[in-house]
């Protein structure tokens, strides 16, 4: 795996456990955030982090994929 | 009020129109019916995925609970967005598996993992008797909404059988392209109304969200943030990583999962569905609006909030709008639990007593239960059957419990641990753990009454999916031993 593909995996795994754990760390009303209760605002920001990380995962295996390709053209078709 | 029904009827009919066309000029084979002869490209295959949020349940549901629960509906928000961030690695094994072997059903998938018609019975049946409750909760919902939106015009009764014939003439003779081709119309709608609602009903009667929320904060101190104890934060972890794994495992899921041309589908698609999720804030403002305009509404009536608050802003034509999104709500997911369920009884419980049936008689069988399957769902509807209510309750624990055996199953080329026994078993005994506990109403803080607070939070779920993973794993390591059939030779890695 590369450091790429391991960095999007730990900004996906950090918002997974910002979604789960989300009223251990942030159960509270103020302060608002674009009008929202804290505790929402923090969830919210998580679920777009998620499609952050996921987003990262899924470009930096297709790099990934195409780097291992292209070293080993031979085994290409397998 | 006549404005409402008109649209209402209108948006009936483009449905079933919708429904009936999606079929062209194909011949039905029971792999085009029931999986669109897996040539489905990322646009329809993320609108059967998404199909599967906005059930009557988070329409009604995700508003009733932001109504009369507060904070504790945020849960909602976030086990689907944890079950996306799965599905990118969880998806795409699935399609593998299945399409190297041409599968059909979920149930198809364990027995062929576990080489075991009994396991796939299992599954199979399991299965059924999750998802008639859940179609049985969309059809409910659906007379709920369509005889408010029409001012009582239509009862509920009326509304349950037209859409459920409705709903068994296109899945009958479209398949699962019926489902995707309405299910584009349902979203678009969907999406426009509760955008609409979520961004107009706080700043008409508050001036802003952050006033709606300050005022709902200053009345009812603790509302939008989790309690202590009860629904706490205890709960909430617990019940968004079971609701998650639990996510995946609707035999409807895997049908849609089926039908993809190509598993990259699946990793694009978890990029855009939590974003797409967040529609759900939209529904939860709704209900918070409406807390302090039509207050009183309790129980269950909680989950008329959105309707009332609906009716009492605006005349028919937007209500008779809002009614139609929630009717497609209804419809959409209807007809994939319609379909798939069809599927598994001709191909999983039927086709094991009759192997010697053809590929063309289980898909004549798979249809003719269709309307059987429907018949069944809008009588336990319409009945009020305290039965029901429970068996509802524990659909989603239901299907959860297939979580750990799937994984064994998908990892046995590398884990050679897992035994057909050992899923069957593990199975099973989730099932029971589940139906037991739930008979008894039964949670953590009665079974462990001298346990810490936390543990008495935790989703009794948690119970039934730990003794099913204990059983997998004893039973699978026992059997084994006692099996001891000679290995093949090690296969170099």
């Amino acid at each position: 795996m590369t450091p790429a593909q391991r960095g999007a995996r730990g900004v996906a795994l950090a918002a997974v456990l910002g979604l789960i754990l989300a009223p251990f760390v942030a159960n509270r009303v103020t302060p608002y955030v674009f009008g929202l209760p804290f505790l929402l605002a923090w969830i919210v920001t998580s679920v777009l982090l998620t499609s952050v990380g996921v987003g990262l995962m899924y470009a930096s295996d297709a790099r990934a994929a195409r780097a291992a390709v292209g070293e080993t053209p031979g085994r290409a078709a397998e | 009020m006549s404005s409402a029904l008109a649209i209402l009827a209108s948006t009936f009919a483009l449905a079933l129109g919708l429904g009936l066309a999606a079929r062209g000029r194909r011949t039905m084979t029971l792999q085009e019916w029931s999986v669109g002869s897996r040539g489905f490209g990322g646009v329809f295959v993320f609108l059967l995925m998404a199909g599967e949020i906005y059930t009557t349940f988070t329409f009604l549901g995700g508003s009733g609970w932001a109504y009369g629960r507060g904070a504790p509906a945020f849960y909602i928000l976030c086990y689907g967005t944890v079950a996306y961030a799965l599905s990118y690695f969880l998806l795409p094994a699935i399609w593998r598996y299945a399409t190297e072997r041409k599968l059909l059903s979920q149930a198809d998938l364990f027995a062929s993992a576990y080489e075991s018609r009994a396991v796939g019975v299992l599954v199979g049946l399991v299965s059924v008797v999750a998802l008639v409750p859940y179609l049985v909760l969309q059809l409910k919902g659906l007379g709920i909404i369509v005889s408010e939106a029409s001012y009582g015009r239509v009862s509920a009764t009326a509304a349950v059988w037209g859409s459920s014939v409705a709903l068994m003439v296109y899945v009958v003779v479209s398949g699962v392209r019926g489902s995707a081709w309405t299910a584009a119309l349902k979203d678009g709608l969907i999406l426009v109304v509760a955008v609409a609602l979520g961004l107009y009903f706080p700043a008409h009667y508050d001036g802003g969200l952050h006033a709606m929320f300050a005022d709902i904060a200053a009345r009812h101190p603790g509302f939008l943030t989790l309690p202590a104890r009860g629904q706490s934060a205890w709960w909430f972890a617990s019940t968004v990583v079971l609701t998650a794994l639990g996510f995946y495992m609707w035999p409807h899921s895997f049908s849609s999962t089926y039908t993809a041309r190509d598993e990259s589908v699946f990793r694009k698609n978890a990029i855009v569905l939590p974003l797409y999720q967040l529609v759900l804030l939209f529904v939860f403002f709704a209900g918070f609006a409406a807390i302090a305009r039509v207050p009183g509404l309790t129980g269950s009536q909680a989950d008329l909030s959105l309707l009332r608050l609906a009716k009492m802003t605006f005349g028919p034509a937007m209500v008779g709008l809002i009614g139609a999104a929630g009717l497609l709500t209804a419809l959409v997911p209807g007809s994939m639990l319609l379909l798939s369920g069809a599927t598994v009884i001709a191909q999983n419980v039927i086709r094991p007593m009759r192997p010697a049936l053809s590929d063309h008689a289980v898909g004549i069988i798979a249809r003719v239960f269709v309307p059987v399957i429907a018949v069944v769902a809008v009588v336990l509807a319409l009945s009020d059957n305290a039965g029901i209510v429970n068996l509802l309750l524990i659909a989603y624990s239901l299907v959860t419990q297939l979580m750990p055996a799937l994984l064994c199953g998908l990892a046995r080329k590398r884990w050679r641990w897992p035994t057909a026994t050992g899923a069957f078993c593990g199975i099973l005994a989730g099932e029971l753990m589940v139906a037991w506990l739930t008979g008894a109403r039964s949670n953590l803080a009665h079974l462990a009454p001298n346990a810490p607070g936390a543990v008495q939070d935790l989703n009794v779920g948690v119970v039934a999916l730990a003794v099913n993973v204990v059983v997998l794993v004893s039973v699978s390591l026992a059997s084994r031993a006692r099996v001891r059939t000679p290995e093949p030779a090690a296969v170099a890695p």
